[in-house]
């Protein structure tokens, strides 16, 4: 078996603020083109986890490596080579589905030529090619976020970071969603999700649950469901985060 | 009836938000409206508590009428939108001595119905509303809703982005309240909390698709299903998707659930094509339909 890349590795991170300790010595591997599902109740410290790991918030102590670089010294790194959804903003609702494109794509730093071929490449496979120059604003919620994450893919990131991106997205867009992260997973790129729907979490590779601030557990669903002896993901979630 | 809805329609300039619906609900049932973002849920809490008018249709809510009657409405039903509506500026207590002074009452008052609610959050009343968490805000919110012991109770997502944990709490929470009588109508994007409700309707794009009870309306689900499994997942999909008598393929936790098109379906036969494409540890079984697989093929 060839031994695959390791994409992010985290050793002991942790993050205080005060006295409040809200990510504990959390350590863990992510391999390249696994998609590994972050969970966690709310409060957990999974956000705060998360903006460690994507460069926009420096830990108190610990170490972590994100797509080769470090997170102490080489934040800006990490940036340019991942992509980030978030559940609360992810594009302009102000700009058409084109601009929307130019403008991460600029952020990004592809070239004119490159925006523009992606643009047609990108809305002829989401079906968007006849509101390309509508407002964002105006297009269906589960159409903003298959249009987001590819927004987030513009520039061939090594690893995704997806937090809640399926949050209120009706059934069968949020499994059109998961196919295209399983596409995204199965053309090597890495997958870091976070999610409240427990079903989902049975798509990933391997999930985490963090309760308050530490990880613990982390296998894959299937074994996971054996350890805890259980039939779903909901109540493995539900036997660690109750005690 | 403690809730009637009868032909409403409501349009925000081109979009149809509400298309003539219609539903009622009993008297200390509950009763949960399903569906997706957009589909509609807000503008029919907000026609129902009074806070918007319909283009159409007539609606009542504890025997009064939305329009005529709407300061009675107001002063006999509890509403917790969808977005975090407290101050705050102002800590847990204050938030709830404002709204029962609002309603003309005090929190010794009604105690015992918040009681089993906000004894999680007593610890923190000299907190300030916005520094709590979403599960502790969430209860704040329920206990404010509840302070001047509403007939009908109008929950807006209250579940939207809150862990399974809590939001199991807050479903028992839900039942206990209902077993004091009080009408519940609850909105909610999660299909699985459906199930936990007497009746529910399913909502899409401003259209009821089917009302009645979760078990009834999983038995009114059109064809066998089964559960497939084998190889990886993106290769198993695409090869379902490919088939060329697929009804419908839908990821569903470790197995995909799969219909087909002919009346006379053997699943060897979708065996032996998945085999022939290289997958490998096929299990095919039936299944029984959950309310979501219900939703999508209505909503085909």
């Amino acid at each position: 078996m060839i031994k695959k890349n390791k994409v992010i590795s985290v050793n002991g991170l942790t993050k205080m603020f005060g006295d409040f300790t809200a990510v504990n010595q959390i350590s863990f591997e992510v391999e390249q083109g696994e998609i590994f599902g972050f969970l966690g109740a709310n409060g957990a410290g999974k956000t705060t986890a998360m903006k460690m790991l994507i460069g926009i918030s420096t830990p108190t102590s610990g170490q972590a490596e994100v797509a080769g670089f470090d997170v102490f010294t080489q934040a800006e790194d990490i940036k340019k080579n991942i992509g980030y959804m978030s559940q609360k903003f992810a594009l302009y609702d102000d700009l058409t589905v084109k601009e929307n494109i130019t403008f991460f794509g600029g952020i990004y730093g592809l070239s004119r030529k490159q925006i523009k071929t992606k643009t047609t490449t990108l809305t002829e496979e989401l079906g968007l090619s006849e509101v390309a120059n509508q407002l964002v604003g105006s297009l269906p919620l589960g159409w903003k976020q298959k249009l987001a994450f590819s927004a987030t893919m513009l520039h061939n990131p090594k690893i995704v970071f997806l937090d809640e991106p399926t949050g209120g997205v009706d059934p069968i867009t949020r499994r059109q969603f998961w196919e295209m992260i399983y596409k995204a997973a199965h053309n090597g790129t890495t997958i870091f999700v976070t999610t409240h729907y427990m079903d989902e979490a049975e798509y990933c590779d391997r999930v985490s649950i963090m309760v308050n601030g530490k990880i613990e557990a982390l296998d894959t669903p299937k074994k996971l469901k054996q350890q805890f002896e259980t039939d779903t993901m909901n109540d493995v979630f539900l036997k660690l985060a109750r005690g | 009836m403690s809730i009637t809805v009868t032909n409403i329609s409501k349009s925000y300039k081109d979009v149809k938000a509400l298309n003539n619906i219609s539903f009622e609900v009993e008297e200390g049932e509950l009763f949960g409206l399903i569906g997706p973002d957009g589909a509609g849920k807000t503008t029919l809490f907000r026609l129902l508590t009074t806070l918007l008018v319909a283009d159409q249709g007539t609606a009542t809510v504890a025997g009064w009428d939305v329009v005529n009657d709407y300061k009675s409405i107001r002063k006999s039903v509890g509403y917790m939108p969808g977005r975090f509506s407290l101050y705050q500026d102002l800590t847990v207590e204050e938030n709830l001595n404002f709204f029962a002074t609002i309603f003309g009452t005090t929190i010794e008052e009604n105690y015992e119905l918040i009681k089993d609610i906000y004894v999680q959050i007593e610890p923190f009343k000299n907190r300030r509303a916005g520094a709590l968490s979403g599960g502790m805000k969430q209860k704040l919110a329920l206990s404010c809703a509840l302070i001047h012991k509403p007939k009908v109770l109008f929950l807006d997502e209250p579940t939207t982005g809150v862990d399974p944990v809590s939001r199991k709490e807050f479903w028992e929470m839900l039942k206990r309240l209902k077993e004091k009588g009080i009408t519940i109508l609850v909105s909610t994007p999660y299909m699985d909390e459906a199930a936990l409700c007497d009746r529910i309707a399913l909502i899409q794009e401003g259209r009821i698709l089917e009302i009645d009870s979760p078990q009834a309306i999983v038995k009114h689900y059109p064809k066998p299903i089964f559960n497939v499994s084998g190889g990886n997942m993106y290769q198993l999909i695409a090869l379902l998707n490919s088939y060329t008598h697929r009804h419908s393929v839908y990821p569903f936790g470790e197995f995909v659930h799969y219909t087909d098109q002919r009346a006379e379906f053997d699943p060897e036969m979708l065996h032996s094509y998945l085999s022939e494409n290289g997958l490998a540890n096929i299990h095919i079984a039936p299944t029984t339909p959950t309310i979501e697989d219900t939703f999508m093929e209505l909503a085909r």
